[in-house]
């Protein structure tokens, strides 16, 4: 279901529904994941993890591990002491545990062996010594006044504080109609991605080289962290990525089981094959963190928001990560949605001796997300307005800059609102449902792409080569890592177009460092965006070669030259030259043709001039809108999620069938978030690290969702597009507790809303509804 | 470790190969004979990602002994293919994007595969319950749904069109 102004044209390579073009390899078996690779002979690597959530490592004996047979390699913390992390201004981890360990699972030694049996018997034989020190595994109790610093320089346990205040907000809210406050919790979510982690790593010790193949979203994040972990020259190392199972965050960060297969493999001199268990995968973790949100929102009569205050407190483990870049799209994020002339933002990033979190899909907007969709759906009651109504008194004006200076060029909310209300039968069901049955609505957005990139190189922020040789064949290379999105797939539908050959034509390499260009990653929805744009940059560079061999060929000036697919011919005449006859004559003298093309975010994208600014900032941001349909049964708590009208503005669409299945799995993702997905600890202790316990809802409990794609085309996207794959998750949250408050009247302000959870809300209401029944209208 | 050799056909090749008692039918295919396209995705009977048909029969092969498939049929994502051509389910998947990463399809499929055989224009809660063991955190299963009901649906379109012929 595609709605928009724009209709692809005949032949053409975008707009259209276009199979993923790596799809086949997929369904039939035959692509090859890290842990599917061939690596005949390769030792076989695995962890210890410290048994200790908090604790001073005293003594690491491997003496009577590297005795047994069959062990080629024991490392400890002693092997490297060099810190890495994602954001250069907070690296304070290590490989391995050095002096302290901060989470149970954290490793803390690493062997390579002949087989799995010799492995596993030499991590036994290890001689662990850790004194246990005091632990938190709450943001609470990390903050208490008598808590020990996790890291020295970090007192009080606070990673990051933000402070941002746009706009007069006690002038908002003393203009405010109605003040409404809420406090919200949110449990720890993960990626949980079907693929469990997996790296394999050979180290050439005759020439000090090493190749590590691994599950990375961000290849060349890798690349540097092996350089800085193994001081070796970038130049010795290559890092390559094969088919990966999924990633939705996880994989943005270089993690820990990246650089021990590193190590391992230069301290055995040979191949190492690092498989990590579906408990070791989730405890790598990096998810979405525990948070708590308090939000202040103040509204006209009309619907018309005048201020917004709120904080945010998250739990985000053992150590930095994307920790403060977390917490600023917590608060950056409040905005670009709706017209804000006031907000106030203050958040708290708090370390705990729980394994530390990271970048997960919606990455800091999503918990936020919900609670400010949530406050307004119980303010809309209030006031009397409908929902719908509500967000229309709050639309931006386009191009918008909003008070903390993100720049909106292009808004689609508007129209992805009317068609859900349309779609879903809003206006003649909501409120009107058999009791137990509701709708609710929600808005969210996302950026396409972080205007600025986490490492200031000054080098453009995206770049695609392209090879054309003389069997006519255009290979595009690029260092942007498909994870599953389909991002080859777009890349290659981008140059097949702009050059006006067919899909055939085009061959996407990708993600091999010796080869493919260096790319930031597939993190922040980039890639369609900025390596998208690359993409046309280098295919329109080629398209002018070409016509000017035609050109010269011809004997014709290049503005003479027509071209209708392979066929380039002369305006009025019927002489023309083949595809292949201006391949010949374009390689005449040059040979082979590289060509490169690049794109860097426009610099008024790139936000404000405060401190954290640049995060949240983006060349385009998507738009939905949402309803979800549920039933709730007031017995057991259980909720069932009917269906799903959801309509997502992503610009032009390039591939509409890839759009619907990320607006899908967004939508989806959500939904697990939602209902049944959480974490839980005892005592530092995973309870959840499996994907039985971590409830990811089955194809049995998974509604029907309907895509409606809008495309409101912004004027810095390649042909218009933005992003499909994360503006669409965080709407799901609010519209679900929306439609439960519709369904049975009880605004849930804790997620995920599972069964015991939902069914202690009922019960406390209705002891509560039964005492001021009985004792009259004073006890609350 | 003890061994003995195991009688066995998989994607219709019979195979005699010594395999220990302990051996996962899961480390078997993807070891000894290189068949990687069915997947590892959990620590056992978890997720379905390593779903083969063992004498037709949906089973999980991480949780499966080799040696208890001795003198039975083992079939894989590999054996679906004919001549290098794609079967109609795997067309499917391809062409509806019923695969995104694609981690779970090679066991997604193999359950599809299974119902399909017994069951050839299955209902949606029938395809929702045979698949109701296989994982996805990618595509939200409407896609997957989507798929396998394009087989069906060619299936019926077809056999009308038989009729109609006659």
């Amino acid at each position: 279901m595609t709605t928009g102004t724009t209709a692809p044209h005949a032949g053409a390579a975008i707009g259209v529904r276009q199979p993923l073009i790596d799809g086949v390899e997929k369904v039939t078996g035959q692509a090859r994941y890290t842990a599917d690779l061939p690596a005949p002979g390769a030792l076989v690597g695995a962890i210890l993890r410290s048994p200790v959530a908090h604790g001073e490592i005293r003594r690491i004996g491997t003496a009577r591990a590297r005795a047994l047979p069959g062990v080629r390699a024991v490392i400890t913390g002693a092997d490297c002491d060099v810190a890495y992390g994602v954001i250069p201004v907070a690296q304070n981890e290590f490989p391995l545990a050095r002096e302290h360990v901060r989470y149970r699972g954290e490793p803390i030694a690493a062997v390579a062996a002949d087989d799995d049996v010799a492995a596993r018997a030499a991590l036994a034989a290890i001689e662990v010594d850790i004194a246990p020190l005091p632990a938190y595994f709450d943001a609470g109790a990390a903050r208490a006044p008598d808590a020990a610093p996790l890291h020295a320089n970090k007192p009080g346990n606070i990673e990051r504080e933000v402070d941002h205040a746009f706009g007069d907000v006690e002038a908002g809210f003393a203009a405010a109609d109605l003040v409404r406050e809420e406090h919200f919790h949110y449990a720890e979510v993960s990626h949980a991605m079907m693929e469990p982690n997996a790296a394999l790593a050979d180290y050439d010790a005759e020439r000090d080289r090493l190749t590590l193949h691994s599950v990375t979203q961000v290849p060349y994040y890798v690349h540097l962290a092996l350089a800085r972990c193994l001081r070796m020259d970038e130049s010795r190392i290559r890092v390559v990525k094969p088919f990966v199972g999924g990633g939705f965050g996880h994989r943005t960060e270089t993690l820990n089981f990246e650089v021990i297969a590193a190590l391992l493999a230069r301290a055995a001199g040979g191949t190492v094959a690092l498989e990590l268990s579906r408990e070791e995968t989730f405890l790598t973790h990096r998810g979405r963190p525990e948070t708590d949100v308090r939000l202040k929102i103040g509204l006209k009569r009309t619907g018309e928001i005048t201020a917004v205050d709120c904080e945010v407190v998250q739990r985000g483990g053992a150590y930095a990560g994307y920790g403060l870049v977390t917490i600023l799209y917590a608060g950056a994020l409040l905005h670009a949605l709706y017209r804000l002339p006031a907000c106030k933002y203050h958040g708290l990033r708090v370390y705990s001796n729980t394994p530390p979190n990271g970048a997960m899909r919606g990455h800091g907007s999503v918990d936020v997300r919900h609670a400010f969709e949530a406050t307004l759906d119980a303010m809309a009651q209030e006031l009397g307005l409908d929902p719908f109504a509500l967000r229309r008194a709050n639309l931006l004006p386009v191009p918008h800059r909003t008070i903390n200076d993100l720049q909106v060029n292009s808004y689609g909310l508007p129209e992805c609102l009317d068609i859900v209300e349309r779609a879903s039968g809003w206006p003649t069901r909501r409120g009107r449902l058999p009791r137990g049955r509701g709708l609710g609505m929600a808005c969210s957005h996302y950026v396409s792409g972080s205007a600025k990139p986490v490492h200031w190189t000054g080098e453009p922020h995206a770049v695609i080569n392209l090879k054309l040789d003389f069997d006519g064949g255009v290979t595009v290379l690029t260092g942007a890592s498909d994870i599953g999105q389909g991002s080859s797939t777009l890349i290659a539908q981008t140059v097949a177009e702009v050059t006006g050959l067919g899909l055939p034509r085009v061959t996407v390499v990708a993600n091999d460092s010796r080869v493919t260009p260096k790319d930031n990653g597939s993190y922040s929805s980039r890639v369609s965006f900025m390596v998208g744009n690359a993409a046309i940059a280098a295919a329109t560079e080629l398209k002018r070669v070409l016509i000017d061999a035609a050109a010269r060929k011809l004997e014709v000036a290049p503005a003479d030259v027509t071209c209708e697919g392979e066929r380039y011919g002369v305006a009025g005449t019927d002489r023309a030259l083949t595809y292949k006859e201006v391949v010949a004559a374009a390689l005449e003298d040059a040979g082979t043709l590289t060509i490169k093309g690049t794109w860097s975010t426009p610099p008024e994208t790139q936000g404000g001039r405060f401190k954290g600014a640049a995060v949240g900032s983006s060349a385009g941001f998507s738009y939905a809108a949402q309803v979800v349909e549920v039933r709730v049964d007031e017995d057991t708590g259980m909720v069932a999620v009917e269906r799903v009208w959801v309509a997502h503005d992503c610009g032009r669409a390039i591939n509409p069938l890839a759009v619907e299945g990320q607006v899908q799995g967004s939508v989806w993702m959500g939904m697990g978030q939602a209902l049944s997905e959480e974490s839980q600890y005892h005592e530092g202790l995973p309870l959840r690290a499996n994907l039985l316990d971590y409830r990811v809802p089955t194809i049995v409990e998974s509604p029907p969702i309907d895509v409606f794609i809008v495309e409101a085309q912004d004027p810095n996207g390649p042909f218009g597009a933005k992003e499909a794959g994360e503006g669409s998750l965080s709407g799901f949250l609010p519209a679900l507790t929306n439609a439960i408050a519709d369904a049975i009247g009880l605004r849930l302000t804790e997620l995920p809303a599972s069964p015991d959870r939902l069914l202690e809300a009922i019960i406390a209401r209705r002891r509560t509804d039964r005492l001021r029944k009985a004792r009259g209208p004073a006890v609350a | 470790m003890a061994k003995r050799v195991v009688p066995l056909t998989v994607n219709g090749r019979h195979r005699e190969d010594a395999v220990a008692d302990h051996t996962a039918l899961l480390d078997y295919l993807r070891e000894a004979l290189g068949l990687t396209g069915t997947k590892r995705g959990c620590d056992g009977g978890e997720c379905g990602a390593c779903t083969v048909l063992v004498d037709g029969e949906p089973r999980l092969a991480c949780i499966t002994l080799a040696a208890r498939c001795e003198g039975r049929r083992v079939e894989t994502i590999e054996a679906l293919a004919t001549d290098g051509r794609m079967s109609r389910l795997q067309a499917a998947f391809h062409e509806k994007l019923g695969a995104q990463c694609g981690f779970c399809t090679p066991g997604m499929i193999m359950a599809a595969e299974a119902l399909l055989r017994k069951n050839p224009a299955p209902g949606e809660a029938e395809i929702r319950e045979a698949l109701s063991g296989n994982l996805c955190r990618c595509t939200g299963y409407v896609k997957i749904i989507e798929s396998v009901q394009a087989v069906v649906d060619a299936r019926v379109s077809g056999a009308v069109a038989s009729r109609a012929a006659r």
